[in-house]
């Protein structure tokens, strides 16, 4: 695993600390923790893990265990427009995985990663409870129902500037 | 006691209630086997996350197969170890562990020696019949262990040692799935966290993903270099377990069987640790008779207790997590450092030789004292006060691979002047042995007064943290002990919240000491056999015609000859040492 | 809801909401501020009506309008034609699909005809987010009982003798859970909530959640009070916002009408409610598993015993129970066990919700009583297949089910049934598919679930499930032999025989059950190399009837790799080894010329 060593401005230790801080520095409460902090920060690099953990008193490779268990935590920015494809079985029997192919071929880029200029990053998902609207993708909050393959384009072109 | 009533593999047995099928099957000669299950008993070490699944038995009226070693016994079970569903899942579930890791058994260091192997073998696998993805992560070298993490079955037993028993926490499972694996954070290097290098992670490894960094073949080469004089100490520990490794019982004495096998590997000096071990208790029962003389003159400044400094794990451990605290901790250099600064002072000397003529090799129970001996603060211009550093099991292949026929080998003895030594030496092998050592020594050189009893009965045992009060004619003198660093830790932090009632307390990081250290043959989970160790380290003890340090008539002659006084200017610019604050956020591993 | 004429219902499910039903609320809020109705008419945001198919949903009360797909635009219609003039507006009305005609009241719809709503009863009726709707229709009254009459064994023994199971997957009898956990002793019982739900298909626990969040309070406080528990926890999916949200405000509004916090009623019990976030891990919703990650560990369950009823979060005596079985609580407790055991089969009473999706005309999400047959939820409320196809399979009780088929239509659903059929109730999802679905594919879709979630604790799991998914994409690829289909067999009972957790006890499941009931079609795969459903790339081909192809162009057009040839108002022809299978082609020709073979 490669990593891009950042740093950390004083503000960001001092919100960091301020969440555990809030949390009562419990080692227990770790994951309410990540997700409150990848909340304000977008996501966990590394360096940001060394802070909690120092924080909650706990061994960073624990941290890092957490961390890499849970999907939903990511140590790798997202893009400004995250698009995420709803992979859920009622989404799959509706044609998701084309629409997810379509993705990765307009955007060049793989589920997991974001385009160069940091635009958009795809994703997967599982059900997002929308299954009436079967195959369903959000690009952040926004969700769009019964997309086929040849939507992508349109969807992408929303957020040209 | 309750008893129960059951039935395994249709003979009927009674069982005291709570027991495993594990257990009550062993009791009744059926061995279910294992993999990620681990229990040494006497040392209150368990892993038994009931993952590999291996141990999987048929329990009549249940839908899935029990894991044996954690499914307690029920009155009325009848159980199957060996039926045709049991057989075929197992050996199903060994293939698939199997068909994910490396075939490269001929070279891997763990050949002969692998449980996992073993089983294969046992099971009489012939061909994995799943093809699939493997898992890939890169090696990792650190200076005294080799983790090649693509041989890990996720037993989790390291993981567990690292974390639970010697709560380093520098080992984690990440990742989830196909993908998981026990790793460090960040996936980084080794050396890049906070690992004491205790290598209890060594000692519990099942297959080879976690082995010592081998210098054998260093070692070899520099015999054979004829411009070296190369010697050659042996730790205590080593004596009592490398029979071990030929066939031996564990608890067999081999020292005399040891030195000439260094003999006949052509070391030029066969030397002994224990001869530095007394040395050590010189300067170190020193600094706690001086430290308590002015503790008891009312000096304020003076820190109490006093740790003993000598096991390397122990302090690594400190400086990454108490390093406000070190000037608690002895200054006196472990044994093999004393060993190897007296040997390119003093025996360079008197052998006319330059430091670099010499290369000084241990032999020790230990992974970390491969680290220990390339700290920069132990070397001299770069030359280090020991070159080389081999554990027991390192010691035992260079035999095997020189050709040696071990057990026909007569016993002979050490050389002079630095192979002398006494019972004091040879007990800091194991856990209560430094302090026990030090005793004998600061007991008759405070009161002035011979010990009526040598044996220190009280600070002897297994249990993770002992005490006892030594009565020091008429002053009581309040010892701690813990080993494994989950117990010393304990320790600490009542000493940090000002709360410890100890003079003195001595650490090891090694669950039963340097016995079952991380470089020792391995026990594969039989705490017998450290028991039988431990036994034999104070036989070894009671049979040496000199028992206290201060009695070592070479040691005497080298303070006479050479260092002066203990804790004088020489003795302390060559025997002591100073510590590090290792609290430094982890450096992240550059890598594009 | 005396004074108001009319009561607009404006559906606030996740699936509504993202057809724009806020801004449909918005709307009628203009309208009827311009045309001074407010004192007259109400508009409601409920939850989730299940009709998620037709969404978004209004509907007009007392009318029982129901209409659907409506747009903001349509919002002055509705006003000026239904509220002002008592004329439905026909063109939002539902149309049966077999006879064509609009149905006005919702009673009457075939989606609801064979319903019965216990756990989704106020889902759709109340406002989630006022605690005064909900009190309206009975809420804390069995609260309020259970408290009055001072007898938590009461309220275990009534659990007991209505035969609720736990609606989250196993179907453990949850009266006899809640006694364990009531005879174990602590310091500090808990009652769990979990609501990680994350079978991927379903839905129903969010949409209690977001419907009607009290009654999932009133039933964990009285958990509490029958098992000597002070603390509750939710374990709720991070992916759930609106969920999270409608909680947050149900807990303040619980509190400040002292339906929660310290002396609850006057009784001088005391309860409290917090929510832990779940992040995205599905072996979460096995409870020792879901412990460890309440606790800030990895998800990875332990071996049973210790059951949480004896040693749980923190080690105190835990008892987890999911979203919607304590939505069945509360009217359990009100109606009595004697109705509740009423409805059902003889081992498995009340009603389950199910999450329909897939391939038929109404999905959404629908309960019924145990004992419904699968041809009645397809084909009645399900309003049969999509396109008039042919129907295939069914799979229920996601990634750990199994798929059923027609062979299966006219079983009484229950836990048992199901299980003996080879799959299980699961948390209830019913994923519906036609002659266009490859089961292989499918099989293979589950695996590529369960290696991802996968916590990688016990080795079967950890890799067989790998080694599975393998063997079923060598199969979908082309390179698959019959010794493959035997060990598909072999490792999946091995599998299901040695796993530590449910997830692995279940994983193979998808695999088995096509295994059992399309053997044919793995043989396809296997022997002739072909995919009957025409659904996996590497076995099909896409080929030009020359009788057919008039020499449009628009196949070539569209092909994304240029691989058709042909000139104008000539025959056509694809380059098989250029071809990359997307079908773009085949679903742009106008003249049937193109073929799958």
């Amino acid at each position: 695993m490669s990593h891009v060593k950042i740093v950390l401005k004083t503000e960001q230790v001092d919100e960091i600390k301020a969440i555990c801080k809030a949390f009562h520095n419990d080692e227990g409460e770790l994951i309410n923790v990540l997700h409150k902090v990848q909340t304000f920060f977008g996501y966990l690099p590394a360096e940001v893990q060394e802070v909690i953990a120092h924080e909650l008193r706990m061994s960073v490779a624990k941290v890092f265990g957490v961390v890499t268990f849970y999907s939903f935590f990511t140590m790798k920015p997202k893009g400004r427009f995250p698009i995420s494809v709803c992979m859920g079985t009622a989404c799959y029997v509706r044609g998701a995985e084309k629409v997810l192919d379509e993705f990765k071929r307009h955007l060049k880029i793989k589920v997991g990663e974001s385009t160069p200029d940091g635009k958009f990053s795809l994703s997967s998902l599982r059900c997002v409870g929308a299954c009436g609207l079967a195959p369903v993708v959000m690009v952040g909050e926004k969700v769009y129902g019964r997309v086929s393959s040849e939507d992508v384009k349109k969807i992408v072109a929303e957020y040209n500037d | 006691m309750e008893l129960i009533k059951l039935t395994i593999d249709n003979k009927a047995i009674e069982i005291e209630k709570g027991t495993t099928i594990l257990k009550a099957a062993k009791q009744n000669g059926i061995n279910i086997p294992t993999l990620c299950y681990l229990e040494l008993k006497d040392l209150k070490i368990v892993n038994k996350p009931g993952g590999c699944r291996i141990c999987v038995v048929e329990v009549e009226g249940r839908r899935n197969l029990a894991p044996a070693c954690v499914t307690e016994c029920q009155p009325g079970m009848v159980i199957h170890t060996h039926s045709v569903r049991v057989i075929n899942t197992r050996r199903t579930v060994l293939e698939l562990i199997l068909s994910d890791h490396p075939f490269d058994c001929l070279i891997c260091p763990k050949n002969g020696n692998c449980e996992l192997q073993t089983m294969a073998q046992k099971f009489g696998v012939r061909e994995i019949p799943f093809q699939g993805v493997q898992s890939t992560y890169r090696k990792d070298f650190s200076p005294s262990i080799i983790r090649d993490i693509d041989k890990c079955i996720m037993c989790r037993r390291c993981e567990m040692m690292c974390n639970e028993f010697q709560t380093v926490g520098a080992l984690s499972a990440i990742n989830r799935g196909f993908e998981s694996v026990v790793s460090t954070a960040f996936d980084q290097l080794l050396e890049k966290s906070v690992c004491t290098y205790c290598g209890q992670c060594i000692a519990v490894c099942p297959v080879g993903a976690l082995t010592e960094a081998d210098h054998t073949s260093k070692v070899i080469r520099a015999i054979a270099d004829p411009t070296k004089t190369v010697i050659v100490q042996t730790a205590p520990a080593v004596r009592a377990a490398l029979g071990e490794e030929f066939g031996y019982a564990p608890g067999t004495l081999v020292t005399g069987k040891m030195a000439a096998a260094l003999r006949r590997l052509e070391f030029d000096y066969i030397f002994d640790t224990d001869w530095a071990a007394d040395l050590t208790i010189w300067e170190e029962g020193h600094e706690l008779l001086d430290r308590l003389s002015r503790h008891l003159a009312g000096d304020k400044t003076v820190k109490l207790p006093i740790l003993t400094s000598c096991c390397p794990a122990w302090v690594k451990f400190f400086e990454h997590q108490f390093p406000e605290m070190h000037e608690i901790p002895s200054t006196a250099k472990s044994p093999q450092q004393m060993f190897g600064a007296m040997a390119k002072s003093y025996f360079v000397e008197k052998l006319g030789i330059t430091r670099e003529e010499m290369v000084v090799v241990s032999i020790m129970p230990c992974v970390a004292k491969k680290y220990e001996s390339s700290r920069p603060e132990f070397a001299v211009n770069d030359n280090p006060d020991v070159d080389f550093s081999l554990t027991t099991r390192e010691l035992a292949a260079l035999i095997r691979q020189s050709n040696i026929d071990f057990n026909n080998l007569p016993d002979e003895d050490f050389d002079s002047p630095m192979g002398s030594s006494t019972g004091a030496g040879v007990i800091f092998g194991t856990t209560g042995g430094v302090i026990e050592a030090a005793c004998r020594t600061a007991y008759e050189v405070f009161t002035k007064k011979p010990l009526e009893k040598i044996d220190f009965k009280e600070l002897r045992g297994l249990d993770g943290i002992r005490s006892a009060t030594i009565d020091f004619d008429g002053l009581p003198i309040n010892i701690g002990i813990a080993h494994g660093l989950g117990n010393a830790r304990k320790l600490l932090e009542e000493v940090k919240a000002g709360k410890s009632k100890f003079h003195a307390i001595e650490i090891m990081a090694c669950p039963g000491g340097c016995i079952n250290g991380g470089g020792q043959p391995l026990h594969h989970g039989d705490s017998e056999v450290i028991k039988a160790r431990w036994r034999a380290i104070y036989e070894e003890d009671a049979n040496k015609p000199l028992r206290k340090s201060h009695e070592n008539p070479d040691i005497i002659k080298l303070y006479e000859e050479y260092l002066g006084k203990p804790l004088g200017e020489k003795a302390h610019h060559l025997l002591h040492t100073h510590y590090f604050d290792r609290r430094t956020d982890i450096v992240i591993d550059l890598e594009k | 809801m005396a004074k108001y004429k009319y009561h607009i219902l404006i559906c606030g499910g996740t699936g509504c909401r993202a057809s724009e039903s806020d801004q449909i609320h918005k709307q009628f809020d203009i309208i009827l501020e311009e045309k001074s109705l407010e004192e007259d008419i109400q508009v409601i945001q409920t939850g989730c009506f299940g009709f998620c198919e037709k969404g978004p949903i209004v509907k007009i009360m007392p009318d029982n309008t129901f209409y659907t797909q409506v747009k903001p635009s349509d919002c002055l219609e509705i006003i000026e034609e239904h509220i002002i003039k008592g004329r439905s507006v026909n063109r939002l009305l539902y149309e049966d699909p077999e006879t064509k005609k609009h149905v006005e009241d919702s009673k009457h719809m075939g989606f609801y005809k064979k319903q019965l709503r216990v756990a989704l009863r106020n889902c759709g009726f109340i406002n989630p987010e006022d605690i005064n709707e909900y009190l309206a229709n009975d809420g804390y009254l069995a609260l309020a009982n259970v408290l009055e009459q001072k007898n938590p064994m009461a309220v275990i023994e009534t659990l007991k003798k209505s035969g609720l199971r736990g609606r989250g997957g196993g179907g453990f009898p949850t009266g006899l859970k809640w006694e364990f956990a009531a005879k174990n002793k602590g310091d500090q019982k808990y009652v769990v909530c979990n609501a990680d739900e994350g079978d991927p298909g379903a839905f129903m626990d969010r949409s209690i959640l977001e419907g009607d969040p009290h009654t999932v309070i009133e039933a964990m406080v009285i958990n509490g009070y029958a098992i000597g528990s002070t603390m509750g926890l939710v374990y709720i999916r991070a992916e759930y916002p609106l969920a999270i949200q409608r909680l947050k405000i149900a807990l303040d509004q619980a509190l400040e009408y002292g339906f929660l916090g310290d002396d609850i009623l006057g009784s001088g019990f005391n309860f409290n409610i917090d929510i832990r976030y779940g992040a995205g891990a599905f072996v979460c919703g096995e409870e020792t598993a879901l412990i460890h990650s309440m606790e800030g560990n990895r998800g990875e369950p332990t071996f049973k015993p210790p059951f949480p009823a004896e040693s749980g979060y923190k080690g105190q005596p835990t008892n987890v129970n999911n979203v919607e079985t304590y939505a069945n609580i509360p009217v359990i407790l009100n109606k009595g066990w004697e109705w509740f055991s009423s409805i059902g089969t003889e081992k498995s009473k009340g009603t389950k919700v199910f999450a329909l999706a897939g391939k038929v005309n109404n999905v959404g999400l629908i309960e019924v009583p145990m004992g419904t047959t699968l041809r009645e939820i397809i084909f009645e409320i399900g309003g049969g297949i999509k396109d008039g196809k042919e129907f295939k399979a069914v799979q229920t009780g996601g990634p750990s089910g199994g798929c059923l088929t027609q062979k299966h239509l006219d079983t009484p659903i229950d836990y048992d049934n199901l299980l003996a059929s080879g799959s299980m109730m699961g948390s209830g999802g019913m994923i519906v598919m036609d002659e266009d679905d490859c089961m292989v594919a499918i099989a293979k879709f589950y695996l590529e679930f369960t290696v991802e979630e996968s916590c990688g604790k016990c080795s079967p799991c950890r890799i067989g499930n790998m080694r599975l998914f393998e063997i079923l994409e060598k199969i979908c690829a082309g390179n698959g032999t019959r010794e493959d289909l035997d060990q598909l067999r072999n490792l999946g009972n091995v599998i299901k025989d040695a796993s530590l957790c449910g997830l692995g006890q279940t994983s193979p499941n998808p695999v088995l059950s096509t295994i059992d009931n399309f053997w044919d079609e793995y043989v396809a795969h296997v022997d002739d190399k072909k995919c009957p459903a025409g659904v996996c790339r590497d076995l099909k081909r896409y080929e030009i009837v020359p009788e057919a192809c008039v020499g449009c162009t628009v196949c070539a057009r569209n092909c994304p790799v240029n691989c058709i040839e042909g000139e104008r108002k000539q025959v056509h022809f694809i380059q098989q080894d250029l071809c990359i299978k997307c079908g773009a082609c085949y679903d742009k020709c106008k003249f049937n010329a193109i073929i799958i073979k």
